[in-house]
Formats: structure tokens, C-alpha cells, sequence
């Protein structure tokens, strides 16, 4: 049951609803292994996810073989342009919104995260599921985001992280709550958002007639998949840097 | 058994799950009345356009989580139902 509840919404083609033969909005399994004593599917979710691995290994070398390249004391070239960019404004955004004594630290996290998030969620266009509609994506990453919130608590504030929970004692229950719900909103509005477009893009091909696919999806790709994509891995990564830098100020 | 079996199930499901996304109504208005008064800030100051963009799309998104537990709900009712094999 564990399993099942984590990738939401596997197998879904065995127990569909649907009467309509090519709709697919779930997570399809290839391949069933057993290992520990639990049977495991390899599903959609992860070949998306080796594509996107991949491209970012390549884009990896050929950016630092670029960048080893650059003459220093030269006009830049055109990709090593780009590529500063991307840093400078990666660097500008959390400099912005987590100050720079204690926040220029995570600006490698931060970019991480942003970059991974933007590729998986316009992998859409690509052909590939998304591999941020599956609810196993998004938890893990809400949980890092957890994680460094509570670990920065403590080394800023000390143990006065655990007593600011219990400030209005009668509040200590809905203020714990309101602490776990947040890797919870977090997950859930980002692989909401990237569902609804995806299900919404499959019922759109599977039940339209071929002629009307010609354009209409197009503009549905440019909505669903660049546009929301971009706003949610914005809001993910600024409310990310939000969380993290409430614990730096309150000394 | 009888005639609670599980087509009585995935129709009322259905039913379920078309409730369900009655939640968008809240998460609209709200992104809307949010979309209002970010357009009423620029208009009275167009120099912090960039700012109030961002403080904007950052509420609406926020906004638009509940929306999202209501879809959640529908998509949990007609993809993976808990109350299937109860018979």
C-alpha cells in the first residue's frame, strides 16, 4: 500500500474509467522487479526522468568544455553569454530575496532545483511525461526543501526554533501542523499544476478529431507546459528561499 | 454484494469527482481579485511593474493550491479509488 500511495497514480491502464482506448493520463508501468521483498514497477516517471538526466550531463560537459575555452580577456561567444546569464540571474534572485550574508549559500541549491524543475515541467512539449505529475517527484523535493528549512532553524536560531512553535501556548498543536503541512502544499501544488495540464493535454488528443489537433494543441502546450511550468517553478523555488530565510532574520 | 457493487461505486464516484472540482470557483475569484488590484498598482505606479508581477504571481499561485486539493480529490476518485474493492 505504501508503494501505491507514493506513485499515485500507477497502472492506471489496467483499472481505467475511461472507455476511450488511447486516452493515457497516468503513470504506465514497463516492468515489474521484486527487490526486498516488494514488487516495483519501472514506469514512465523514470525513463522521463533518465532523458532529462541525460540532456543535463551533456549540457553539463559541453557548458564547462565552453567555459574552459573562454578567453578571459576576449569578447565572450555567444553560449558563454548564455550561460553567465543564467548564473548572474540565478545569483541576482537570491540575493534579492535571501539577503547576501547568509543566502548567497544556496544559490547552487537554488539554481539546481530551478533548472530541474523549468526542464521537467517543459518536458511536455518534448514528448515525454512529465515527470513532476507524479506525486514521488514533487514530495521528494518538497522534503529537501523540509529538510533545509528545519536544519537552517536550528543552526541560526538554535533551540529557539522548537520554542518559538509553543509562542501562544494554546497554538503549539495548529502551529506544529502548520509546520508539516508546508512540504505538503508545497508537493501537492506543483504536482497538481502539472497534472491538470497533462490530463487535460491527453484528453484534448485522445478525443478530438485529427483535423482540430492541427493547431489547437499548440496553443494548449504553450499555456500548460511553458507558461505554467515557468510560473510554478518560480513560485517553488521563491517560496523554497522564503522559508529558508525566515530563520536567518529573526536573531 | 447486491446492488452495491462496484459499478454503483465508480458512479458515484463520478458524480464525486465532478463535485470535487467545484473548488476552482474559490481559487478564480480569488486569482481575479488579486489580478484586479495588481493591475490597479500599476496603473498608479508603473515603475515597480517588475515587483508587483512577481508578488502577484506568487499570491495567485498560492491561491490556487486549494483549488488544487479539490482536483487532487477528483483525480484520487476517478484514477485510484480507494473505495473500489471494498466488495
Amino acid at each position: 500500500m505504501g508503494i501505491r500511495s507514493i506513485a499515485l497514480l500507477a497502472k492506471i491502464s489496467e483499472r481505467s474509467l475511461l472507455p476511450v482506448a488511447d486516452v493515457s493520463v497516468g503513470v504506465n508501468g514497463f516492468l515489474k522487479y521484486h527487490l526486498f521483498g516488494h514488487t516495483f514497477w519501472l514506469t514512465t516517471t523514470h525513463v522521463s526522468l533518465a532523458v532529462i538526466l541525460l540532456f543535463f550531463i551533456v549540457f553539463a560537459v559541453v557548458a564547462n568544455r565552453a567555459l574552459k575555452k573562454a578567453d578571459p580577456y576576449g569578447k565572450p561567444s555567444m553560449f558563454v553569454n548564455i550561460l553567465e546569464l543564467m548564473v548572474e540571474s540565478i545569483d541576482n534572485l537570491v540575493k534579492t530575496n535571501m539577503g547576501v550574508k547568509h543566502g548567497m549559500a544556496f544559490a547552487n541549491y537554488i539554481g539546481t532545483i530551478f533548472a530541474f524543475i523549468l526542464i521537467c515541467n517543459i518536458s511536455g512539449i518534448f514528448g515525454l511525461r512529465a515527470p513532476t505529475a507524479d506525486y514521488g517527484t514533487t514530495l521528494a523535493l518538497a522534503l529537501m526543501t523540509f529538510v533545509l528549512i528545519h536544519y537552517n532553524g536550528f543552526k541560526y536560531q538554535k533551540m529557539k526554533h522548537l520554542t518559538n512553535l509553543a509562542k501562544p501556548v494554546l497554538l503549539t498543536p495548529i502551529n506544529v501542523i502548520g509546520e508539516l503541512a508546508t512540504p505538503l502544499s508545497m508537493s501537492l501544488r506543483l504536482f497538481g499544476n502539472v497534472l491538470s495540464g497533462t490530463v487535460l493535454m491527453a484528453l484534448i488528443y485522445g478525443l478530438l478529431p485529427k483535423v482540430v489537433l492541427f493547431f489547437w494543441p499548440g496553443a494548449l502546450h504553450a499555456y500548460f507546459d511553458v507558461f505554467s511550468g515557468c510560473i510554478q517553478t518560480y513560485v517553488f523555488c521563491m517560496l523554497t528561499m522564503v522559508f529558508i530565510s525566515q530563520n536567518f532574520e529573526e536573531e | 454484494m447486491g446492488e452495491f457493487n462496484n459499478f454503483f461505486v465508480q458512479g458515484c464516484s463520478a458524480i464525486g469527482a465532478g463535485l470535487a472540482v467545484i473548488a476552482g470557483i474559490g481559487p478564480g475569484i480569488g486569482q481575479g481579485i488579486a489580478a484586479g488590484h495588481g493591475a490597479a498598482a500599476v496603473g498608479r505606479n508603473p515603475g515597480a511593474k517588475g515587483d508587483i508581477m512577481s508578488t502577484m504571481l506568487l499570491g495567485q499561485a498560492v491561491a490556487e493550491t486549494t483549488g488544487l486539493y479539490g482536483f487532487a480529490v477528483a483525480i484520487i476518485l476517478l484514477f485510484a479509488n480507494p473505495f473500489k474493492k471494498a466488495w
